[in-house]
């Protein structure tokens, strides 16, 4: 049974891969039997982690969950045509709640922490002294004020401002070109641990 | 017997003897060495000082569910020298059943008991642990945790955004008033236009992405709000519009903003269900079924706009790979470089958020975003008097400029 789970593993795993030359039958089959099964391993993942689990188990000691299992009840109602507007409501509730517990966590996380982390000194006797520690802070300081600057809507980026604003997207985009290599060598760890599947676990290459 | 031979028949005992005496030594000692050292360890295993002056408080600011307890470590816990090996922490509830709840490392002196129940009490004690050895500390009186409706530690936070929901009012006010409000071109939303228009011109469908995660993420609600200004268009135009999503909500509310949309554009016969597919909550199965609607229906434009992880690039690649205008946006720093790398237009962040705004041009959205500017005013005044009294004080030693700071780090402490 391990024998046949790991030779249909590696040849969907083929199946997937074979996009890379061109759409074609074996990539559709492949895609379809990972759609298909993916989505009722989420209905059933779903149905025991949320509604059992957080709900069925606990509903006798947090009566607050009765006003969540409501606002789900109704979501089911656009399953009704007549009624189905009525499913607006819950959306409204999960549109407005998350407006507000987002905007309280950007305003503290964006605003507030960043702003405290980027005051520092950039020179001065008990400052530590080097070159490439008064360096580093100035390029901190520096690249996160001219960056609030490029996303200042209100003003056109202009004269010094707009400079200001071209040394802010051009310290972003140095940002990116770092963590685009750092995130392409984590996605190769991807492809190598699909690889070692394939040499170790099917083909028995690799010991 | 020759001289000699009696010589070394002499000799050769009396090195017999010497040994076996030095060995018999040698282990007596090492015999008396091992008594020493079980006696030493016996010795300290039998006697260790508990922990002292164990307090038990609620935790500040929760929704009764978290109590904090303090103690002083046993003066048998000292570095390097210390008999301590460790602390438990034991819980008592008010049925009387004693529960162990925390193992501690020497030098601890604080505990968080948390997920507990604020209709319960519970008494707590500390014991300190040495090599077969225990103390324990006095058990506390019972105690319930208590939840607490405002968290006033938050107040700076409240009082900034006070300032900017002030400024947003006060433009939003502006623009009823016809008050032209200037907001600066952003290229990825002049852009939106165009790529409509070459799906119109080419007759292909616009792909529409909306990211990965469900409707409690604000990237999720920016792109559907994005997406009720660009199908109020496509209804306009009569293109195809193609929405594959990831979570069921998001699938009910792009249906309703579609719908919306399509009404506003007098055109709601046009609308249909089959425009947005719920395709599977699973990552990597979505990203293979969009791939594939990607390469079999040949989109003229897509959009990638929301929270996007690891398919960033993939969707990024084969949108490419078609020939699409592709417009892509999210708020996800990881991400951002693929998209810039692959995309014809990426909007960074902020400028996700601003989107909507931006393309309805209406005075109520325009004075949100000018608000909202107010909020980057204050960080970036805040980041330039930080940093010079900071640098004054290095200088100087001023204590006037130290006062100035405290103050300046306290507002933007949450």
């Amino acid at each position: 049974m391990d024998h046949f789970g790991i030779w249909l593993a590696a040849f969907l795993t083929l199946g997937i891969y074979s996009f890379l030359y061109r759409d074609n039958a074996w990539y559709k089959l492949s895609e379809s039997i990972f759609i298909g099964i993916s989505a009722g391993y989420w209905v059933v993942i779903l149905f025991w982690d949320n509604f059992y689990a957080k709900f069925w188990l606990q509903r006798q000691d947090d009566p607050m969950l009765w006003v969540g299992a409501a606002l789900g009840f109704l979501m089911l109602l656009r399953l009704i045509p007549k009624i189905g507007w009525i499913a607006r409501w819950p959306l409204a509730f999960i549109d407005g709640a998350t407006a507000g517990l987002w905007g309280m966590n950007f305003l503290a996380s964006n605003i507030m922490v960043q702003t405290k982390a980027t005051i520092m000194p950039l020179m001065g006797p008990a400052f530590s002294g080097s070159i490439g520690d008064l360096l580093s802070n100035l390029v901190l300081v520096g690249g996160t004020f001219c960056g609030l600057i490029y996303f200042f809507f209100s003003k056109e980026h202009k004269g010094a401002f707009g400079n200001a604003a071209r040394v802010g997207i051009w310290t972003i985009m140095i940002t990116f070109g770092a963590m685009f290599g750092y995130t392409v060598m984590s996605r190769m760890s991807l492809l190598i641990g699909r690889i070692d599947f394939l040499f170790r676990d099917w083909l028995g290459l690799l010991k | 017997m020759s001289l000699s031979q009696r010589k070394s028949f002499s000799v050769f005992p009396a090195i017999q003897f010497i040994i076996i005496i030095a060995l018999t030594f040698v282990l007596s000692v090492n015999s008396f060495a091992q008594e020493a050292t079980d006696d030493t360890t016996s010795v300290t295993s039998v006697i260790i000082a508990p922990p002292t002056n164990l307090l038990v408080e609620d935790f500040e600011y929760d929704d009764g569910e978290k109590l904090n307890l303090i103690w002083t470590p046993s003066i048998d816990d000292q570095p390097q020298v210390g008999k301590v090996t460790g602390y438990q922490v034991f819980r008592v509830t008010n049925d009387d059943v004693t529960t162990k709840i925390a193992e501690l490392m020497p030098g601890a002196n604080n505990f968080t008991d948390q997920e507990l129940d604020k209709d319960s009490t519970y008494s707590y004690y500390v014991t300190a642990i040495a090599n077969g050895a225990e103390a324990s500390s006095v058990t506390t009186s019972p105690i319930s945790p208590q939840r607490e409706w405002v968290n006033f530690g938050l107040t700076n936070l409240f009082v900034i955004a006070l300032i900017i929901g002030g400024a947003i009012f006060y433009f939003i006010e502006m623009g009823k008033r016809g008050k032209k409000l200037f907001v600066r071109k952003i290229a990825g939303l002049e852009a939106v236009d165009d790529a409509i228009g070459r799906a119109t011109e080419m007759g292909r469908p616009i792909l529409y992405i909306p990211g990965i995660h469900d409707m409690d993420d604000v990237q999720t609600l920016a792109s559907l709000t994005i997406l009720g200004r660009v199908a109020e268009q496509i209804a306009d135009y009569d293109i195809k519009i193609r929405m594959p999503v990831a979570r069921s909500l998001v699938m009910t509310a792009a249906r309703e903003t579609i719908k919306a949309s399509y009404q506003a554009a007098g055109r709601p016969d046009a609308y249909s269900d089959d425009m947005v597919s719920y395709i599977t909550d699973e990552q990597f199965g979505y990203v293979a079924a969009v791939d594939g609607i990607m390469v079999r229906e040949k989109p003229a434009t897509v959009f990638l706009l929301g929270a996007f992880f690891a398919e960033s690039l993939i969707l990024a690649e084969t949108g490419n790979h078609v020939g699409a205008i592709q417009i892509a946006g999210t708020a996800r720093p990881a991400q951002l470089p693929f998209f810039i790398a692959a995309c014809d237009f990426t909007l960074i962040g902020e400028e996700l958020f601003a989107a909507s705004a931006y393309l309805s041009n209406e005075p109520k959205a325009l004075g949100a975003l000018k608000g909202q500017d107010v909020g980057k005013i204050i960080a970036a005044a805040a980041i330039i008097a930080g940093v010079l009294l900071e640098t004054v004080i290095q200088l100087t030693d001023s204590e006037s400029a130290a006062t100035l700071l405290g103050y300046l780090r306290q507002a933007f402490t949450t």
